[in-house]
């Protein structure tokens, strides 16, 4: 009887997560790729029961504009921000690692805007931006002496993406900051001697000691901004509406997925969009991960 | 002098940045207590939107909660967030006990399946999900915004780290005496656990805290909805009073700033834990 009940123990420790994984994820997961190959709808119609479709969505998928948009603007999105924002986050974490009275205060003030949800992120930046009277225009508009602006920053086709990219950073990069502080304090501090015994500055200090060994920092970072980048939705759906506004200039995977799928309904074409999102988050990542541990090895 | 120097100029530097990473609160607070809409718009675009000027108080807060049910969104969002945690912290924990110290077979195969689980995007499976909820009838409740987010391959890999860190002596001294797995589970790893369990809940408090696109499918009315999106509602309403928006913001970003400020030694070190232990 115990030796039943120790062989049972394992079981019962893992199954509640092990089955709210398995419902909650890998079955939709699962499904999204069976739903790919319909055309059901969120909203079932009686007289017409869904059908085995085959490749439909994925061949209107290759035709559909809004889609090839919404891929490139989420390249576009990960290639600016992922570099811009590790590395600001880094530049931060050298900053706050100073010995310096009140560095502490810095890294609170730097980290605020982490604790800030992104919808009111979007709404006070959204503010900021205003066409006409907008903090940031008059700013610009100071700091050139009157040569630059204004913007219409969220409704112009060359403004809009790149608005957003600023307040993503301006959210995002303290936590960066934080990984980063935390990976520079385990560097010992006799590393650095070694070093300046040997005639080193403070440039060759930083990129022949620090940088290589923040080796699995920079993975890190590298892998999960891409991720939450290549996510982009919340800012777009907020700021510009279900249409990636203007002309599709920030119509992005994850905003073509919802408007498809939750609002008008089509959730087998959605789900055709949401297995390439994943493929191509998932091929990223690999690649990505592969080049950075060559390149340090 | 040089030192002196060197010293002023990073002081000034680092208030700069301060100030790039303070100005939209900054900004949201005072505009908020601007009582007249006219001076906010006439304050807007210049130094005066951080100071206060003219009219000052609380009408637009008043304003929000008139217009709308504040305190339904408050409380919708921290009873989902509050069970949300403490369901996870719980089940997360125990899967990751067994996995760190129980016996049996195909444990790495699951322990590998968590970490390839870390970086599948909920995103990814969003649509199929509502498909679910939908035919399951579970679409504008609280349970639907709680119960598929329990179980968290993040946390999991956390509890993980930190159990198979901790020493096995006082383990190994309970099962001479005759304790089974759940009571060394709970009476002596829980307690020893403390600072990984914080670590959890303030990361997974801050992701759910913001949730947006889930809720956004799943609620309706105004029963269940959680604060972000009826930010988001509040916000779309035309004609846009800015005052009022401001306030609205402000009343989400007030509670979390005043944890935050508290227990940031417990944020900052959550955050920290994530990087090192991640990138290993």
């Amino acid at each position: 009887m115990k030796r039943i009940l120790d062989k049972l123990t394992p079981a019962l420790f893992l199954s509640p997560a092990l089955i709210l994984f398995i419902v909650f994820l890998i079955i939709p997961f699962c499904m999204a790729i069976g739903l790919s190959f319909t055309d059901q709808r969120l909203v079932p119609n009686l007289f017409v029961p869904t059908e085995w479709v085959g490749l439909r969505n994925y061949i209107r998928l290759f035709g559909d504009e809004v889609f090839y948009r919404s891929v490139l603007n989420c390249f576009i999105f990960v290639v600016v921000v992922v570099p811009l924002q590790t590395s600001f986050a880094l530049f931060l974490a050298v900053m706050i690692n100073q010995k310096l009275k009140g560095v502490k205060v810095f890294r609170t003030i730097y980290f605020t805007p982490v604790v800030v949800s992104m919808a009111v992120v979007c709404v006070v930046w959204a503010f900021l931006y205003h066409p006409h009277q907008g903090l940031i225009n008059e700013m610009i508009h100071f700091l050139s002496l009157g040569l630059l602006g204004p913007y219409d920053w969220l409704h112009s086709k060359d403004m809009a993406l790149f608005a957003i990219i600023i307040l993503s950073i301006w959210q995002g990069v303290g936590f960066q900051m934080i990984v980063y502080l935390a990976g520079l304090q385990e560097i010992s501090a006799d590393v650095y001697k070694a070093a300046e015994i040997d005639g080193a500055n403070r440039f060759h200090k930083f990129f022949y000691i620090t940088l290589p060994l923040l080796k699995n920092t920079h993975i890190f970072l590298a892998l999960t901004t891409t991720i939450l980048a290549f996510k982009l939705f919340t800012q777009v759906w907020i700021m510009q509406g279900p249409a990636g506004y203007p002309e599709g200039s920030t119509m992005t995977m994850m905003v073509h997925t919802v408007s498809q799928g939750f609002r008008h309904g089509k959730i087998g074409y959605a789900s055709a969009i949401t297995v390439v999102f994943f493929l191509i988050v998932l091929a990223v990542s690999l690649i990505q991960r592969r080049l950075i541990t060559r390149n340090s090895n | 002098m040089n030192k002196n120097f060197k010293k002023t100029c990073n002081y000034i530097l680092l208030s700069v940045l301060a100030f790039f990473f303070l100005f939209p609160i900054l900004f949201m607070l005072m505009s908020s207590f601007k009582n007249s809409e006219f001076q906010v718009i006439k304050d807007m675009s210049s130094f005066w939107a951080f100071l206060p000027r003219g009219d000052m108080g609380i009408q637009n807060y008043l304003d929000v909660f008139r217009q709308m049910p504040f305190f339904r969104f408050l409380f919708n969002s921290t009873l989902i967030v509050t069970v949300l945690v403490c369901c996870g912290l719980f089940i997360n924990s125990m899967m990751a006990y067994a996995l760190a110290r129980l016996e049996f077979r195909f444990k790495w195969v699951i322990l590998s399946i968590i970490i390839a689980l870390i970086i599948v995007p909920f995103e990814a499976v969003a649509i199929p999900l509502l498909l679910m909820v939908n035919h399951l009838g579970w679409v504008d409740s609280y349970h639907v915004q709680i119960i598929p987010f329990i179980a968290d391959a993040l946390s999991i890999f956390l509890f993980y780290q930190f159990f198979i860190g901790l020493s096995k002596d006082l383990e190994r001294a309970a099962i001479v005496d005759g304790a089974g797995p759940f009571r060394i589970y709970w009476s002596i790893v829980l307690p020893l656990s403390k600072p990984v369990f914080a670590t959890v809940a303030i990361l997974q408090f801050l992701t759910r805290w913001a949730d947006f696109l889930w809720p956004l499918m799943v609620t309706r009315g105004e029963s269940y909805r959680p604060l972000p999106v009826a930010m988001q509602q509040f916000y779309t309403q035309e004609p846009k009073v800015w005052g009022d928006i401001m306030a609205f913001a402000a009343l989400i970003t007030i509670p979390v700033l005043v944890l935050f400020l508290i227990f940031q030694k417990w944020f900052v070190r959550s955050v920290a834990s994530t990087g090192v232990k991640g990138g290993e």
